[in-house]
């Protein structure tokens, strides 16, 4: 067991997601992916390619109707829906265009959220969270309201959200989407510094510049991945 | 012994369960399961409650409401119930008397014995028992003063009663001045009265510093007390009480009238059973015992009738509450579509996100539930409070409220809870933000 090659993190093979049967309808139509553990990769194309659907098949949050998918080593269709969700809530965290923060709630709360469905323990929850957020540098701003934060602050919040407990990927749909250029390039530094320390990325973009720091990219055209 | 066996075969079967559950999970690499801890749960649905607090508090106020109206419903019934018999325990609910029939001609007397008190005072139940019979003074008038004032009428005609010593308790006396008739008195034929404060006010005596005696026909009696207030039997207020010894002596008096008992709450019908079969055990159906009429069961049942009704506005102002509840749960889970998809991104399954919907509609029918049991309590004794009535509630009553204010916001966030974890998170995702 040891001494085989080390499995690749997320391994689609010949992955289809069909919508509607009639007409036919595919989001993603027959995709190869492997992406081995520490990489950085950036999938382009434009909107309605088929990258946000191919992301949700990996993020565990929707499922392809053809193929297989073997997240380490696990195939992800014959999990049950709690251990799909045990699987998010442990392996996975994402970074969505739109943030999702909850209004109502501290930045730093809102941090904490991601360790409830883990069952971890709650000692010590509040300095975890806090030790992120001072890690994308908004550890000044923990006991804020979203509404009251910056653009790329509250970016840099969901990110700490989806760092906290380090899982083994990072999933980020469209991150700079929202932002100006100056927090895009803070938000990127933050991405390069956390792949540094060998964190695996996937980022969905239609922004070249964005797309190039990854140093690996592949492109999506109408539901078919090309290595670009 | 047996117990234990059974507790270990259920363990065993619990056994074999999960052994044959982990191996169905083995077959593929096993993921542990997405979990939520109880505190984690409750932390969530309290902070999504305390986001919106006005709406949250609005919603509440109907179950509030129709909870507080059944918790002051029950406990008025009760309150009001309560009173009837609390006035029926003063004068009559643990009152018997026992009188004498007519005697027949040629069949044996009826009298009562001398001791009727010492005899019923050996039952259990009885508290206390005295004597109380009519003297028949042969028309005697009273008078304070052997001299007869022309101008104004000086001889009263006045009820003359005698009195065992132990009457005075039964009947709740109340001493104005002096002393009341003891047991030497009447062995001694004494010739003293105590006088109720309406006969001696009549006769013009208001204290007893100056010895007032009065007479009665020719005879002369020492004024020994005046009785204030009497809690039954209050015709002897305005009359002149003599030592039974006396009576008996000077007015033939052959055996007592009647006996007051007073009994402990509820013994009346056991000590009216037995006090005939006590006094007279040779001839017990010679006696008339009159005990205190069932009557307040009807009242009560007129009352509940009348409570029904407001048990049914509190049911319907509850019901009102409940569809409040369902109404903003559903109105709050449309809302929160985006927080529900990035919950399913964070790893909760579809059950969680149902529970935390639900233990925020049951928090605020618990918290109506609360609110509803304090206020109801609040109107039952201001109620009660304005009427000078004693507040009676049940003291389960507030405890159990909340809980039917907890069970009533289950059953209203029940299919919202269920829209909530039907959504696909995919989808929750691209509505909300």
């Amino acid at each position: 067991m040891a001494d085989q090659p080390p499995r690749p993190l997320i391994e689609l093979r010949d992955v289809s997601r069909r919508y509607s049967v009639d007409p036919e309808v595919y989001g993603v139509r027959g995709v190869h992916l492997v992406v081995d553990r520490g990489e950085w990769l950036s999938i382009v194309g434009p909107s309605g390619s088929g990258k946000s659907t191919l992301l949700n098949i990996v993020g565990c949050l929707d499922q392809q109707t053809a193929g297989s998918y073997r997240f380490n080593g696990v195939d992800v269709a014959a999990l049950r829906d709690e251990e799909r969700a045990g699987l998010r809530s442990r392996g996975i965290g994402f970074v969505f265009q739109s943030f999702h923060l909850l209004a109502t709630r501290s930045v730093i709360e809102n941090v904490m959220i991601a360790e409830a469905y883990r069952d971890g323990p709650r000692r010590g929850r509040r300095e975890r969270a806090r030790a992120v957020l001072e890690k994308v540098g908004l550890g000044h701003r923990a006991d804020y309201l979203p509404p009251r934060l910056s653009g790329g602050e509250r970016q840099r919040a969901a990110i700490a959200r989806a760092l906290l407990g380090s899982p083994q990927i990072l999933l980020c749909d469209e991150p700079t989407g929202n932002l100006d250029s100056a927090n895009t390039a803070t938000c990127l530094e933050l991405f390069d510094e956390i792949h540094r320390q060998g964190m695996t990325i996937v980022v969905i973009t239609h922004d070249p510049g964005v797309a190039a720091r990854a140093r690996r990219q592949v492109r999506m055209i109408d539901g078919v991945l090309s290595e670009a | 012994m047996k117990p234990q066996r059974l507790w270990h075969v259920g363990r065993e079967r619990w056994g074999a369960l999960r052994a044959r559950r982990s191996r169905a999970t083995r077959a593929a690499p096993s993921v542990p399961p997405s979990r939520i801890s109880a505190a984690d749960l409750a932390d969530e649905a309290l902070a999504g409650l305390f986001a919106r607090p006005g709406r949250t508090t609005l919603t509440v106020i109907a179950t509030v409401f129709g909870l507080a109206a059944l918790v002051a419903t029950l406990g008025l019934t009760r309150t009001a119930s309560n009173r009837i018999i609390g006035r029926f325990d003063e004068l009559a609910a643990t009152q018997i008397i026992v009188s004498s029939k007519q005697a027949v001609q040629d069949a044996p007397t009826n009298e009562m014995p001398w001791d009727a008190p010492a005899r019923l005072k050996r039952l259990n139940g009885v508290v206390a028992a005295g004597n109380l019979s009519k003297v028949d003074v042969r028309g005697a008038l009273i008078s304070t003063s052997p001299v007869s004032d022309p101008q104004g009428q000086t001889d009263l005609k006045l009820a003359v009663h005698a009195a065992s010593p132990d009457l005075f308790t039964t009947i709740r006396a109340e001493l104005g001045a002096g002393r009341l008739i003891d047991e030497g008195q009447s062995r001694r034929a004494d010739r003293v009265v105590v006088l109720g404060v309406n006969a001696a006010a009549r006769l013009g005596i208001t204290d007893l510093d100056r010895l007032p005696a009065i007479r009665i026909g020719d005879e002369l009696f020492l004024v020994t007390g005046i009785v204030t207030d009497v809690a039954r039997k209050h015709e002897v207020l305005s009359a002149a009480i003599m030592p039974e010894g006396t009576a008996r002596g000077l007015y033939g008096l052959k055996s007592p009238e009647t006996v007051v008992i007073e009994t402990r709450i509820g013994a009346t019908k056991l000590i009216s059973q037995q006090a005939a079969l006590a006094l007279r055990p040779d001839r017990p159906s010679g006696l008339k015992v009159a005990a205190p009429s069932e009557q307040p069961r009807v009242r009560d049942r007129v009352r509940s009738d009348l409570s029904l009704l407001f048990v049914l506005l509190g049911g319907v102002s509850l019901l009102v509450g409940a569809i409040g509840i369902a109404n903003v749960t559903l109105v709050s889970v449309m809302e929160r579509t985006g927080e529900i998809g990035l919950r399913r991104a964070l790893g909760a399954t579809r059950r969680q996100i149902a529970l935390q919907f639900l233990l925020e509609s049951s928090a605020m029918g618990f918290a109506g539930g609360v609110a509803g049991a304090s206020l109801g309590t609040l109107v039952v004794v201001g109620v009660s409070a304005a009427q000078t009535w004693t507040p009676v509630l049940d003291p389960i009553t507030p405890f159990v409220i909340p809980l039917v204010g907890a069970v009533t916001g289950l059953l209203a966030g029940s299919y919202p809870a269920l829209r909530a974890a039907r959504m696909e998170p995919v989808e929750a995702l691209q509505a909300g933000t």
